[in-house]
């Protein structure tokens, strides 16, 4: 397959970007995305010019790292798929494809289609997790019984990989699915109680220090998740944050 | 650089002396302790975020040392721990199958085909219990049965149901538990976090450990870090076969930089072969993913008997569902009845590649075997239509209540299995191949998990500690967290107990100056060569050696040639390697001519040292050393060791030190699966 390529590239941060074409041939369907890429660069090195800086590692899926937005998607075209598992038989033969960096305010270009997602980190810092201390004595596993109903409820908040898509995806660049995803998750389980109010109070106020938007409830981060975190993960923790300002107040 | 020493010395493991099970609890006693108020002067740089290394800084940290962490990844949480999938062993016995901490102990000294240290084994069981407690504590979300207790399942080379899961994530969700308390730590202002940094260099000063250099990848900041002690959670160096099923950035830099500063490199070439992953298929490849072991708990593995089969299933004219249960060979089953397809990961990978070079590979290039859950499926729809009371199921609604039940258990796997080879596993069977997965070897630690560097620890797959020539599955992430959450963070402090009036480590030295100029003299050598070729085409290369005569089989005379052809390939590298860019900006090129350049330096140790051990264990199977019926042929005689290579400047000419392993506590004996 042969495809005509639309890149971002920018230098860094604080320079100007711009769109620049790169035709690629002979492309198998059965490559993934980002092999496509590897063979871009490949070909970019060997004419003495500058590869595509990406980010990606782990490639299946899980690290949360590559962040493409493709054909005016985040992660392309393919529901609950990362870039690094879309694979070349989503396009067509000769089709051009658009490829641009995360586009947020709180996400600033690193280069070309890297963008520094560290405001997520801050967010997590500010009270996404349980104050354990590992060099304490904690109950046995099993000494509170989880119904599994609830566990697996959890589960499947906590299975946001820090992507970044839904703010990507999101027209205010909101993060609340991101944030509601680790506040859900621990809300969900007897362990989160404790902190549940102060953590939800401490998380949205660092997410609106970082910058990113408000939820105005459009439900695009939902479709383009990778992992399919629901909204109601939003709903719950604007009750929760709803019931903080009436209780620590 | 310190003089080598020329002849082979004794390692002292620094065993703590009395029984095995007492070991561990009287070695605690009589540590040396660092008071609180003294741990606030002494500052620990910890390099690596994953399960190691987010435990063991958030634990020194929450004991009051001052801790700086590292990764080159944009963000803690995303190192290559986050992809593990299948589970976490620990010796709960909450399903009361008679495990026990000894039980645990002896699987994994008998996994390692006898090949580790008994103490060290003996304390990673000991501690497997505290993690599970302190996951749960933390929130960690494993899955739970309908009764809302911890639920278990089974890995490979075990007889008992001791591994904790979530779902196919297991890594992810451990690793978050860990990042959280991470960040704790970083909001406290006890931990300094270093995104994007990637270690160049490790600087010692009197012979110990006081810093690294490090480089910022985002402004290409050369940096200088001093602390009174360096631990290395940087990870395991499955990369030097160019595919693995580890994530693209995964690298041996930090140990080998390590290594040349004079700390030991142990047993390097064992290295697992993971037998269920999705086949090569094409040039392009750029990684391998993983099948997760937890799927031979259920799904069943073989070929076809008939070679007239195998034809037809080549050139499309038959489907795998088409041939009837007397034309599969369940190879697994047949060879080894006692565990089935259960057999440790190196046995399962090795059946493999035998079925396969004899011809019965199932794809076209030969290197397929399937991996069937049609009988699982079948088997937990009958249960499940008997559980809701449907009294005479159509073949139909069983298939759909068995994959459903399937769905429940392994959804994301069979997901992932879809989108990479657009092939439905729950209609046909998987199709998979051994891929490399893991390295045994490691960092030579003592059992401080200290290197021969004073000062400088390892911990995780970085170590070559506990799981000898093979590893059990689900025993990485048990190793990784009892690492870093109960075992370092103790056994540190009688190291560190010497530095409390020691002050700041001053960067300021001649020490500093040297490591930083020769980092930044390799940074200008590799952007100003005038060479042609990529790096990626290099790395392909060396995989290709490796693969080839350093993989799932090797012998003396393909191990020789190795090693001069990855010396010639080390020489073009010099030569025509092109590393594009500019060194003061994000350039990921750059980032991997550097490490793909200390890759190199390593294959050709990993050759040298398969090349030594003149037998057959675990991973490591010469062609040489195997018994009449093709298993692995040990040498308790001659090989019983820990080979420990110091570093002279040509990887093949290390010198060679050995430490002896000694077993008081379990009888060796040859490993049997049957
Ligand atoms: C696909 C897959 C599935 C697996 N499934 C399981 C399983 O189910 N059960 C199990 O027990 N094990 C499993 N394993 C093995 C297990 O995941 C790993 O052995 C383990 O997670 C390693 O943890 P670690 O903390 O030692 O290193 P890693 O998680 O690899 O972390 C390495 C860290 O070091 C940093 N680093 C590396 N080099 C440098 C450098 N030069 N400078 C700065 N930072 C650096 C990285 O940024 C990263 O933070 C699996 C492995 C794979 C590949
Ligand atoms: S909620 Fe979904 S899109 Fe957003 S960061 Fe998490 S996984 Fe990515
Ligand atoms: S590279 Fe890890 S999720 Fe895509």
């Amino acid at each position: 397959m042969d495809f005509t390529l639309k890149i971002w590239r920018q230098e860094g941060p604080q320079d100007e970007g711009r769109m620049e074409s790169y035709p690629v041939k002979g492309i198998s369907d059965e490559m993934s995305f980002l092999e496509m890429m590897d063979v871009l660069n490949d070909q970019l090195i060997r004419e003495g010019k500058d590869p595509v800086a990406f980010d990606h590692d782990c490639r299946e899926g899980i690290c949360g790292m590559c962040s493409m937005f493709i054909n005016g998607e985040a992660h392309g075209p393919n529901r609950k798929t990362t870039t690094c598992q879309l694979h070349m038989r989503s396009f067509k033969d000769g089709e051009t494809i658009y490829i641009e960096p995360w586009r947020a305010s709180a996400f600033p270009v690193v280069k070309d289609l890297a963008v520094d997602r560290s405001a997520f980190d801050r967010i997590i810092q500010a009270g996404g997790y349980v104050s354990v201390n590992s060099t304490g004595n904690p109950l046995d596993g099993n000494a509170i019984p989880i119904p599994k109903h609830d566990a697996d409820e959890a589960f499947n908040a906590a299975t946001c990989i820090g992507c970044g898509a839904c703010v990507a995806t999101c027209k205010n660049a909101s993060a609340m699915l991101f944030a509601s995803a680790k506040v859900s998750q621990l809300a969900l389980l007897p362990q989160g109680q404790p902190e549940r109010m102060s953590r939800v109070q401490r998380m949205v106020d660092q997410m609106d220090k970082e910058g990113f938007g408000n939820c105005t409830n459009t439900g695009a981060c939902e479709v383009e998740c990778p992992k399919g975190i629901s909204l109601d993960n939003i709903a719950r923790m604007n009750r929760d944050y709803l019931k903080s300002q009436v209780t620590e107040e | 650089m310190t003089e080598m020493p020329e002849h082979s010395v004794a390692l002292d493991a620094k065993i703590p002396k009395g029984p095995l099970a007492e070991k561990w609890t009287q070695h605690k006693n009589n540590i040396r302790l660092v008071n609180p108020a003294n741990k606030r002067l002494i500052d620990v740089i910890v390099v690596g975020t994953g399960l190691a290394g987010s435990s063991a800084a958030a634990s020194l940290a929450e004991m009051g040392y001052n801790v700086k962490a590292f990764c080159f990844q944009d963000s803690p949480r995303r190192a290559h721990s986050i992809a593990a999938q299948g589970g976490i062993n620990a010796a709960k016995n909450y399903q009361n199958d008679g495990d026990s901490v000894y039980r645990l102990f002896y699987d994994t000294i008998k996994g390692g085909d006898y090949r580790s240290r008994e103490a060290n084994v003996h304390r990673l069981a000991e501690v497997s219990t505290n993690i599970i407690d302190q996951c749960v504590a933390q929130g960690v979300p494993f899955a739970r049965d309908y009764g809302g207790m911890l639920d278990n399942r089974s890995f490979g080379g075990v007889q008992v149901s001791r591994t904790f899961y979530a779902k196919g994530q297991t890594g992810q969700q451990l690793l978050l538990g860990a990042y959280g308390a991470l960040s704790r730590q970083i909001s406290k202002g006890k931990v300094t976090m270093y995104n994007r940094h990637e270690l160049m260099d490790v600087v010692t000063v009197d012979g110990k450990a006081r810093g690294i250099i490090a480089r910022n990848l985002v402004t290409g900041e050369v940096e200088r870090h001093g602390a009174h002690a360096v631990v290395l959670c940087s990870g395991g160096y499955g990369n030097v076969f160019f595919l693995s099923t580890n994530a693209m950035g995964s690298n041996v830099s930090a140990a080998w930089k390590a290594h040349r500063r004079g700390a030991y490199m142990a047993n390097p070439s064992y290295t697992q072969i993971h037998p269920t992953c999705i086949p090569v298929s094409g040039e392009y490849q750029s990684k391998l993913t993983l099948m997760s072991e937890s799927l031979r708990n259920d799904g069943r593995i073989w070929v076809p008997k008939h070679d007239t089969d195998v034809k037809a299933l080549r050139n499309g004219t038959m489907k795998p569902t088409d041939i009837a249960e007397d034309r599969r060979d369940y190879y697994l089953e047949r060879r080894y009845p006692a565990f089935g397809n259960l057999v440790p990961r190196d046995v399962a990978s090795r059946a493999a590649k035998e079925r396969c070079d004899a011809g019965f590979g199932v794809n076209q290039a030969g290197e397929a075997v399937y991996l069937d859950y049609a009988s699982a499926i079948d088997r937990y729809g009958r249960t499940e239509a008997k559980v809701q009371g449907i009294p005479a199921p159509s073949l139909e609604k069983i298939r759909e209540l068995g994959e459903a039940a399937v769905r429940a258990k392994y959804g994301n796997l069979f997901q992932m299995y879809e989108q990479i080879t657009d092939d439905n596993p729950y209609k046909t069977p998987m199709r998979i191949y051994p891929a490399v997965h893991y390295t045994m070897g490691g960092l030579w630690v003592d059992y401080n998990l200290q290197t021969t560097v004073p000062g400088l620890y390892a911990c995780g797959e970085a170590n070559f500690s506990d799981h000898g020539a093979n590893r059990l599955g689900a025993s990485a992430l048990m190793q990784g967290l009892a690492d870093g959450y109960f075992v370092l963070p103790y056994t540190i402090g009688d190291y560190l107990a010497d530095d409390i009036r020691t002050g700041e480590i001053s960067t300021d030295t001649p020490e500093f100056a040297e490591a930083e100029k020769g980092v930044q003299e390799r940074i200008s050598q590799l952007l100003n060569n005038t060479g042609k070729t990529p790096v990626d085409d290099f790395h392909r290369r060396l995989g290709r050696i490796m693969w080839n005569q350093c993989g799932m089989s090797r012998n003396a005379e393909g191990l020789k040639q190795a090693i001069a052809d990855i010396q010639a390939l080390r020489a073009e590298f010099e030569k025509d390697v092109c590393v594009p860019g500019r060194s003061d900006r994000y350039n990921p090129e750059l980032d991997k001519a550097g490490r793909v350049s200390d890759l190199i330096e390593l294959g050709e140790l990993m050759c040298k040292d398969a090349l030594e051990r003149n037998e057959s264990c675990g991973g490591h199977f010469r062609e040489e050393y195997r018994t009449p019926d093709g298993e692995a042929l040990r040498d308790d005689e001659g090989h019983a060791h820990v080979s420990a290579w110091a570093y002279t400047g040509v990887p093949s000419e290390a010198v060679h030190h050995k430490e002896e392993l000694k077993f008081e506590n379990v009888e060796l004996k040859t490993r049997s699966y049957k």
